[in-house]
């Protein structure tokens, strides 16, 4: 679906892996894990959030480490799209290997914490349905919104396989 | 045309003659690694999902350092999950309890020049200081990847840092990064860090790895240093093949393109301490000096290998750890352990009244022992001092060189550690 809407949570710089998934919880489970989300910076977010919801924020969103985790947690709690001035490549990758768009863009004056959002990834629009304006994003690459669209890169390596498997062995390919 | 080392990588991998800057290729890469958090455990259903094992088992390198050893039920199976898999899937690289995957790379000489590595943790950049491509991967990406053989990347632009000078005594190779991570913040992302200079050159294999670890505290998707003699001879000590080729190969060509170029003059450094919550908070230590420590610790991939003991050692002998500070020490491995109990090291580190600790990534990744309390304050030789990573939100954890947590660890506050060399050196 290309078309996602729900409501801003606005954080500031450098909202790292260890406040996206904190080193103490990582050996939960998935959905108790995803209870900690954020809690180090806003206590409320994990208890609050509505699925549609956009999580926006600042410089380095998701800097640190390699855990995909920090992207699981938030596509967990239902989070449709994470929009940043700038985005960690790894945190990046992964966000988009589990079908959670991640969109550059810089909020600082356009978006404000609990502003209703809605985001057409096809059209490369966002809009800010509280204050009426309307934006350009950065529109992700068509060979990553192809992966998103298929449900991720697990997915993409299902299909691959399964066209693997029904080539027999030693045949021309 | 002119290309930077790491491009010259890419364009191997991808087996094209050369790449550009933002070009999207597909790579084959060379060695996986991964660990019990970020291996096994998210890989196995995928896998099983699938219907397909590892590419090349041969390729593929497990280490379990991040729940070692277990403290409850949950990561004795983490670890259990771990040792089955690398059984049933075949995996002879797997290193078990043995020290942290970073320096386990270089331990055993899987590290080499020209290699594309992918790693299942964001520190992978670590082999980076062998002249290797080496990045960090998620998850699903790591699956994709023991599965195929294969991954996708942009290929990134190069800046270059140039660190002239010699550092000066009692200034090391982890000032140099809290400085760059001041100086270039943390935002350097989709871009490899390649470090050269005089001052580099006159580094040892372990202290090259600071600055290409760190380099994912740049946000840099590698850090990477130009093999020479010194790089030969490590893969060569730790059982690794490399040929003389490798000097002329991987280099970056003269006339290259970088990004830019940033400069630092090594003999003008200062020891640098980062404040809570950022690496990028760095200072000289005079601006922090005073603040009382409730913790000192010694430990992690970038900051407890042998050379890391022998600074600490070089502050702490003949002294004691302060009444109103505990310091703790987690070798980055078993090696590491095993070289220093034997050179003395160990000694001098426990008379003074270090707590020693297992090897792995414990405190530093918010797991094992060393945890902090709400308000206690840390001084830490680790890579990240983020919140909430070393145990309670409100803990304060600031970062410095082994020198300088000895230091901290013997005034029971933050300090200069070199008044402390020079006393040794005039006692000896």
């Amino acid at each position: 679906m290309s078309v996602r809407e729900g409501n801003a949570w606005l954080y500031g710089d450098r909202i790292d892996t260890d406040l996206l998934a904190p080193g103490y919880a990582m050996k939960k489970g998935p959905a108790e894990l995803a209870r900690h989300t954020l809690e180090a910076v806003d206590p409320a977010f994990a208890t609050s959030v509505q699925p549609g919801d956009m999580v926006v924020a600042g410089a380095d969103f998701g800097i640190g480490s390699s855990r995909e985790q920090a992207a699981i947690s938030l596509k967990t709690l239902g989070v449709s799209a994470v929009i940043a001035t700038s985005f960690a490549r790894i945190f990046y990758r992964n966000a988009i290997n589990i079908g959670l768009p991640a969109i550059s863009f810089d909020p600082e004056g356009r978006i404000s914490a609990g502003d209703r959002l809605r985001l057409d990834l096809a059209a490369g629009r966002l809009h800010n349905l509280t204050t009426s304006a309307s934006f350009a994003v950065t529109p992700i690459p068509p060979h990553l919104m192809a992966m998103i669209e298929a449900g991720g890169l697990m997915a993409h390596l299902k299909q691959r396989f399964a066209s693997t498997a029904a080539t027999p062995p030693g045949s021309a390919s | 045309m002119p290309a930077t080392l790491t491009e010259k990588i890419l364009a191997r991998a991808s087996g094209r003659d050369a790449v550009s800057p933002g070009e999207m290729i597909t790579v084959k890469v060379d060695l996986a690694m991964a660990h019990d958090s970020s291996g096994p455990r998210r890989w196995k259903a995928r896998l099983e999902a699938l219907g397909t094992g590892l590419w090349d088992p041969s390729r593929v390198v497990l280490v379990s350092d991040h729940y070692v050893p277990a403290v409850d039920a949950e990561s004795a199976a983490i670890l259990k999950l771990t040792r089955e898999f690398a059984r049933d899937y075949g995996v002879k690289n797997f290193y078990d309890m043995r020290g942290i995957c970073h320096v386990m790379l270089a331990e055993h000489g899987h590290a080499r020049p020209g290699l594309f590595i992918a790693g299942g943790d964001s520190h992978s950049t670590n082999a980076g200081a062998f002249g290797c491509y080496a990045a960090g991967f998620g998850a699903t990406d790591m699956t994709a990847i023991v599965a195929t053989g294969e991954t996708w990347t942009v290929v990134p632009e190069t800046v270059r840092v140039e660190i002239s000078g010699a550092l000066s005594q009692g200034v090391t190779a982890k000032d140099i990064m809290l400085a760059l991570c001041r100086d270039l913040g943390m935002g350097n992302h989709f871009r490899a860090i390649e470090y050269g200079g005089e001052a580099v050159r006159a580094l040892d294999m372990e202290q090259r790895t600071v600055l290409a670890n760190m380099a994912a505290e740049l946000g840099g998707e590698t850090g990477i240093i130009e093999p020479d003699a010194v790089t030969l001879a490590h893969v060569r000590g730790h059982g690794g093949e490399v040929d003389e080729a490798a000097l002329t190969l991987w280099r970056s060509d003269p006339d290259c393109t970088y990004a830019h170029t940033h400069h630092l003059d090594a003999g003008a450094l200062e020891p640098q301490i980062a404040a809570p919550h950022s690496p990028a908070n760095a200072a000289p230590v005079s601006v922090h000096a005073g603040i009382a420590i409730d913790q000192a610790y010694i430990g992690a991939c970038v900051g407890a290998k042998l050379s890391d003991l022998h600074m600490a050692a070089a502050v702490l002998k003949g002294r004691t750890v302060s009444a109103r500070t505990r310091l703790l020490v987690a070798p980055a491995s078993a090696k590491v352990t095993e070289a220093a109990a034997k050179d003395g090291t160990l000694a001098i580190l426990t008379e003074a009244g270090a707590v020693m600790l297992p090897s792995g990534c414990g405190a530093c990744a918010g797991l094992g022992a060393g945890l902090l309390a709400e308000g206690e304050v840390c001084l830490s030789s680790t890579n990240r001092n983020f919140q909430g990573r070393m145990g309670h939100k409100d803990a304060q954890v600031y970062l410095g060189s082994p020198y300088a947590v000895a230091a901290g660890a013997v005034a029971g506050e933050i300090t200069d550690p070199r008044p402390f060399l020079t006393a040794n050196r005039k006692a000896a």
